[in-house]
């Protein structure tokens, strides 16, 4: 089981460095450290919000407003700190503040009346991101504390170009990292994090062992708030503006993201790493195809593409080799899932 | 016995919003909400979404969900558009070849998407994610990001038209709901529908051909957003890829107000349409209020929630919930 679940990371990562040997063929300016630390700088806000579907999704849920909570949190943290002065830690914390109000909304709602996680957040989705438009009328914020800017040109290691200009890795992407890092530890090492897994694999099962299932459904639901939050306003320092409808619409993106490192929707399933390699992925196709001169119009399409098939190899693997019967698949599953938490506890 | 009662409970929840949304509406609106124009605007609106709606449902009700149906919708419309511009001469011909092109690519799409599900094995919401991003894709490809606009009347009758009075593209929807109440009620296909929504195990040891039925279901699934497609090439009397994006989420959301269970087993299409009418109700009555659009978005959400928390207390003091 180990080795299969080793796989598909070991997977994603080929088909990462087989898309980047074409691309460097094409335009060898793909192959940079700039280019990279640019990559790993603008795709920190997609791979924030990313970890928090991570634990969503391991937990055997799925959150669709996720993308609303951010875009509030970012507003409401940029009017405040327009108004009151404060600092950069002080938008973070009121930002994530309000991501865990949201989030736990969310948990609280799907846990306590058993409403299905997709209609709950369908439905908080519509709630959050139509006040919001009600009460900002659409308008974007342009001047933004003064300490956003100075904070997002942080570098923690700087590097020069030879025609002499600056480039490095972001603070932002420091910011990213560490969550990631965090995140794993919190997933693999603490009590918490291996009941995620066994939640998401198994829910009554779970219940029944003594897992205090609705305390950890809404700390997932905050957690995704949280994130979420972070992700508004690393959005907000990368592009030093705030726009109310920037973020809503990109949250199937990031979904499809997780889901092409690994993770599955049924829950119980998915690692940091994989996460990672998935929205790496999506990134480098992207930026494949500004370095080949694709016209962007094809995008969609190959993204599009790039998802049917690396998920439908997958599943079509997984539906091969428990095709001989159907009672089979519950006993794997189960497996499945004994084999993850004892190699949880290795680790 | 149980479920029928239960079931039963559901829908007077629902035509009792309904009737509120209705009062509240004609209280907050008086001498404007109950005048033929406004309901004459209403019929106009509602068959777009609601016919889209019934495409939605029906997966839904397999225990699948459709992503790519407005993509789907967008697809086949600009194929229609791309006929009828090049056949301007003869607009009837053009007509007729359109609408054939429309449904053709409207069920490849859908077919497509259940081929992935059924034989690859995809997860529904992940295979249709695919090609929604896929399709909306080659939409953009296809139309380069501008619109084509600008059709014959008789385009334009599908949209905006009346016989005898009544709108046609409420005609079209009547139709469109009795044709999928006949499917999912009195057919084969249909039962096999609700019951792999509620085991699909169980009706693989009964002899059902599950990844046949489906197969069938996103192929209907497709054919619904076709239909979508002509009224709304007809009423925006243009066709872009990206156009009703934000009808996605909200079709799922009028399908669960309908009683259609997300985890599939169970759904009727008179409950999908009392919901999508309450959801009218509410956007054409915040619309003559000039309240933005977006509170009503919110207004949806919030009625959702309250919907599925009212249904879960029912549920629970009858101690259905097993």
């Amino acid at each position: 089981m180990k080795k299969l679940l080793k796989r598909h990371e070991t997977y994603v990562f080929a088909i990462i460095i087989i898309f980047g040997c074409i691309i460097t063929s094409i335009n060898p300016n793909f192959l940079t450290l700039e280019n990279a630390f640019d990559l790993l700088k603008s795709n920190a806000f997609i791979g924030i919000m990313a970890i928090g579907v991570l634990f969503v999704l391991i937990s055997g849920g799925i959150d669709i407003s996720f993308a609303a909570t951010a875009t509030i949190a970012e507003y409401v943290t940029i009017l405040v700190c327009l108004e009151i002065g404060g600092s950069m830690l002080f938008a973070f914390a009121f930002a994530v503040l309000i991501g865990i109000a949201l989030g736990a909304v969310n948990g609280y709602l799907i846990d306590r009346f058993a409403i299905p996680p997709i209609i709950t957040t369908i439905a908080t989705m519509n709630l959050y991101y139509g006040l919001l438009i009600v009460f900002t009328k659409g308008r974007w914020i342009y001047a933004l504390p003064p300490y956003f800017r100075s904070f997002a040109d942080i570098r923690v290691l700087t590097l020069y170009t030879e025609n002499g200009l600056p480039y490095g890795i972001s603070i932002i992407t420091v910011i990213w990292f560490v969550l990631m890092i965090l995140s794993s530890l919190l997933l693999v090492y603490t009590r918490l994090g291996r009941s995620l897994y066994a939640l998401g694999g198994d829910y009554v099962s779970a219940k029944r062992v003594g897992i205090p299932v609705r305390s950890i459904r809404v700390f997932v639901y905050a957690f995704m708030g949280a994130m979420a939050a972070i992700a508004g306003i690393v959005q907000a320092l990368l592009v030093q503006t705030v726009a109310p409808n920037s973020i809503v619409g990109k949250e199937l993106n990031v979904i499809a993201a997780v889901v092409l490192g690994g993770a599955s929707l049924s829950g119980g399933v998915g690692t940091v790493a994989g996460m990672f390699l998935g929205v790496m992925l999506l990134a480098i196709v992207q930026n494949g195809m500004t370095l080949m001169r694709v016209p962007a119009v094809w995008y969609d399409v190959f993204v599009g593409i790039v998802v049917i098939v690396s998920v439908g190899a997958s599943s079509y693997k997984a539906k091969k080799s428990k095709a001989t019967s159907v009672i089979d698949i519950q006993e794997k599953d189960s497996t499945t899932c004994d084999a993850l938490q004892a190699q949880g506890g290795k680790q | 016995m149980k479920a029928l009662k239960f079931k039963k409970n559901e829908t007077t929840v629902l035509i009792g919003i309904l009737v509120f949304a209705i009062l509240i509406m004609i209280i907050v609106n008086p001498g404007t909400f109950l005048t033929s124009t406004n309901l004459r605007g209403m019929a106009f609106q509602l068959p777009e979404l609601g016919i889209l709606t019934l495409g939605m449902m029906v997966v839904m009700i397999t225990g699948g969900i459709n992503l790519s149906i407005i993509a789907t919708a967008n697809m086949a419309g600009i194929t229609a558009a791309l006929i009828l511009k090049s056949m301007e001469a003869s607009p009837v011909l053009g007509f007729l070849l359109a609408f054939l092109a429309c449904i053709a690519v409207s069920g490849s799409i859908g077919l497509f998407n259940g081929v992935l599900v059924a034989y690859i094995g995809i997860t529904p919401i992940l295979a249709t994610l695919g090609t929604m991003t896929l399709f909306n894709g080659v939409a953009i490809v296809i139309t380069k990001g501008y619109v084509i606009s600008g059709f014959s009347p008789l385009v334009l009758y599908i949209g905006n038209g009346s016989l005898l009075g009544v709108p046609f593209p409420l005609l079209i929807f009547i139709f469109s709901a009795l044709i999928m109440s006949v499917i999912l009620g009195k057919t084969r296909t249909g039962f096999s529908m609700y019951m792999i929504g509620s085991n699909s195990i169980a009706t693989k040891f009964s002899g059902i051909n599950n990844a046949k039925v489906l197969i069938k279901t996103y192929l209907i699934s497709g054919l619904f957003s076709g239909f979508a497609a002509m009224v709304m090439i007809s009423r925006f009397n243009s066709a872009k890829s990206g156009y009703g994006n934000s009808y996605l989420l909200v079709t799922i959301l009028a399908s669960v107000l309908g009683g259609v269970n997300s985890d599939g087993g169970f759904g009727k299409v008179s409950g999908v349409v009392i919901a999508l009418v309450t959801l009218q109700v509410l956007s054409s009555g915040f619309n003559l209020l000039r309240v933005s659009s977006f509170l009503t978005t919110a207004i949806w959400g919030f009625v959702m929630i309250a919907v599925m928390v009212i249904n879960h207390i029912i549920d629970t003091n009858k101690k259905v919930v097993v």
